[in-house]
């Protein structure tokens, strides 16, 4: 259904939600939290195979690091929301 | 061989492998919800924020001709590898955002032969468009080639049923979701690519003794003689002889400067639409022009995550070492022996435990499906709106010509399958695709930024210069020896990557010359017609943001280049 262009006298306050799951941030948050809870219990859990590391838990030690990035990540899609115009309804 | 992997990888690696691809195909159906029109489709709806774009920019090159090909420049050359993102990168990608962004997102075209038909019309338009769509057909089938090939190497599938496969996987989420899918898809891919290889070079550093180790271990490498370059050239990154394949240091420095620093590269980064696609689907021209200038940054750290590994592995891992010094060792990801391409495969072999090696393995597939991605992207856009729209059926509704785009997307997959197998016949990717971009992009280039500050160059001279610029370049790659390789006859006495330099530098000259020799004769464009794409004809507020002024400085376009280039500068001395 086509909308019509009116010019309203006062501009309405547009309408406008959060992004949510579709916010790239959200998105690169929530995998790289994933890979770091997998890895760290992979490092807690496996055999941390020191000879191809050289004497390092590699998988614990990335796994926390993507914990870490992956949470922030998170926090900022949470702390600053983006605020996505709502479309009007033209889809198909 | 015992076994037919490369890898052995468990079922934490699958695990994590797995994950990946179904957040990539979910991006696709969450993305598909938002494409309503053509415009959201091939531009994201111009609507993304500059830290996407900017990091998309990046990883639409960070694909597996990178990744794997300066790998294995690194495990070969060593370390002036680098001049690939130094030199032939960087200052580029600067330009592309400081001059020639404003024009391209300003004239509101959708691609960057559009802009094209609008300053020159419809010959050089169709030279540019039909030559960009062929080499984005090589260049996906180059990547889909790797992607298959590492698939190959891990679960031991057989080449073709690989190639399907991960084709199938593109395909999806292109379709789907269009470039919004594709792009969030490189953001994402960066991220993860950055967590499968920083962990990769920091323990190779770890086991060969640090940076100094690697130093002491690459010496005595070199020292045992043979057929690669000396020490000293491997670990400094100037003058790169060995990479230029000039004798002369003072000839390999301008052969890098102007052949790849000015030539290629400006050819490539600020003309390609793969990439300055990425900076159109930004929400503002402010955000377009941030768009290379902050995808500058990651682009600058990226040697350490790719070549790094490839010069560790030429000294930690006893296949690719024993490559180096010459002998023939067979296996390799292509079952044909093992080559340079493969340092990084062996090295995640040699180094990773379960479950970051699955990480690495999705970084890897990531980058490789990425690329491809950006390429088949890229190609459905120019086919459908360019070559479809301008030519074959006009004037039909927005819908009809998403539909195209669609179908070229199929296509062009299929396409990429068969030229898979065609890459698959050259040894060195990155050399094969010097000299195409060479071909392409150099006289394009030289076309380009003439026409955007002269407005006398005319019509004629548009076409008539990219032909001719692009035929010398494949008469000087004929004429060298060992750019076409057995086709080459060796007329100029040069080979490796100097003889892609040369190629595009005698490319850029001839298309110069002959452009503004056809001027002069022929008949120029009526003024008017020129706003917006011609430098003085454009007024200045058409090419900057209004609101950019408000923003703080880490937030503007030129304090940002600014800063990035003083990096550069700084990486270039201390390597």
């Amino acid at each position: 259904m086509p909308t019509p262009r009116t010019r309203k006298p006062v501009v309405a306050p547009e309408r406008r939600h959060k992004a949510g799951i579709l916010d790239i941030r959200n998105i690169i948050g929530l995998l790289l939290t994933t890979y770091g809870v997998i890895l760290t219990l992979t490092g807690i859990v496996a055999d941390p195979q020191h000879d191809k590391t050289g004497g390092v838990n590699a998988n614990l030690w990335a796994g926390l690091a993507l914990l870490v990035v992956g949470l922030a990540f998170v926090a900022w899609a949470r702390l600053r929301p983006v605020l996505v115009p709502e479309q009007p309804a033209e889809d198909d | 061989m015992a076994s037919d992997t490369l890898i052995d990888a468990n079922a934490v690696d699958y695990l994590i492998v797995l994950l990946y691809f179904g957040v990539v195909l979910g991006i696709g159906v969450v993305a598909r919800r938002q494409v309503s029109d053509s415009v959201d489709f091939f531009l994201s709806g111009r609507s993304l924020p500059a830290w996407v774009t900017g990091l998309a920019f990046i990883s639409a090159n960070l694909g597996a001709v990178e990744i794997m090909g300066m790998s294995a420049s690194g495990a070969e050359f060593g370390l002036p590898t680098v001049h690939y993102f130094w030199v032939g990168a960087i200052p580029a990608m600067l330009f592309l955002g400081i001059v020639m962004m404003p024009f391209y997102y300003g004239s509101k075209v959708r691609s960057v032969p559009e802009f094209m038909r609008r300053r020159f019309g419809t010959g050089a338009h169709l030279v540019n468009s039909l030559s960009f769509a062929v080499a984005q057909l090589l260049i996906a089938g180059i990547n889909l080639y790797l992607l298959g090939s590492i698939i190959h190497a891990l679960l031991g599938w057989p080449l073709w049923v690989a190639l399907v496969v991960a084709a199938a996987i593109v395909l999806s989420y292109i379709t789907l979701g269009g470039l919004s899918a594709a792009i969030y898809n490189e953001v994402l891919q960066f991220f993860v690519i950055v967590a499968a290889l920083l962990p990769l070079t920091l323990i190779g550093l770890h086991r060969v003794g640090g940076y100094g180790g690697l130093k002491d271990k690459i010496t005595e490498a070199a020292s045992a003689g043979g057929d690669i370059a000396p020490a000293e050239q491997q670990l400094n990154s100037w003058p790169g002889q060995a990479l230029s394949g000039f004798d002369s240091p003072l000839f390999s420095v301008i052969g890098i400067v102007f052949g790849l620093g000015f030539v290629l590269s400006f050819g490539y980064w600020t003309t390609n639409f793969v990439e300055v696609q990425r900076a159109m689907a930004s929400d503002s021209i402010s955000s377009a022009r941030k768009t290379p200038i902050i995808g500058a940054f990651p682009k600058m750290f990226v040697p350490f995550i790719t070549i790094l590994p490839g010069m560790i592995a030429a000294v930690l891992v006893s296949e690719i070492a024993d490559v180096k010094a010459g002998e023939t060792v067979p296996g390799g990801a292509s079952g044909e022996g093992v080559a340079y391409n493969d340092a990084l495969l062996y090295l995640m072999r040699d180094t990773l435990p379960n479950g970051l090696l699955g990480l690495a393995i999705a970084g890897l597939l990531a980058a490789f499906m990425a690329g491809m991605a950006a390429n088949i992207s890229a190609f459905n856009t120019v086919l459908s709106y360019d070559l479809w729209q301008q030519y074959v059926v006009k004037e039909r509704d927005d819908s009809y010509y998403l539909l195209v785009g669609r179908l070229a997307t199929v296509a062009a997959t299929f396409i990429a399958i068969f030229t898979a197998t065609l890459a698959s016949n050259f040894s060195n990717i990155m050399e094969y695709l010097q000299v195409l971009f060479g071909f392409f992009n150099a006289p394009l280039f030289a076309t380009f930024i003439l026409g955007m500050f002269w407005k006398r160059m005319t019509p004629t001279a548009g076409w008539v210069g990219l032909v001719s610029g692009t035929l010398s370049a494949v008469a000087v790659a004929f004429l060298s020896e060992d750019a076409f390789g057995s086709w080459s006859s060796g007329v100029i006495p040069i080979g490796g990557q100097g003889a892609a330099f040369l190629a595009a530098a005698a490319a850029f000259v001839v298309d110069i010359v002959v452009s503004v020799a056809v001027s002069l004769v022929t008949k120029p464009k009526p003024v008017s017609e020129l706003r917006g794409l011609v430098y003085s004809e454009t007024p200045r507020e058409d090419l900057v943001d209004a609101d950019e002024a408000s923003y703080p400085w880490y937030r503007r376009t030129l304090p940002l280049a600014g800063v990035a280039l003083a990096m550069v500068v700084i990486l270039n001395f201390a390597f």
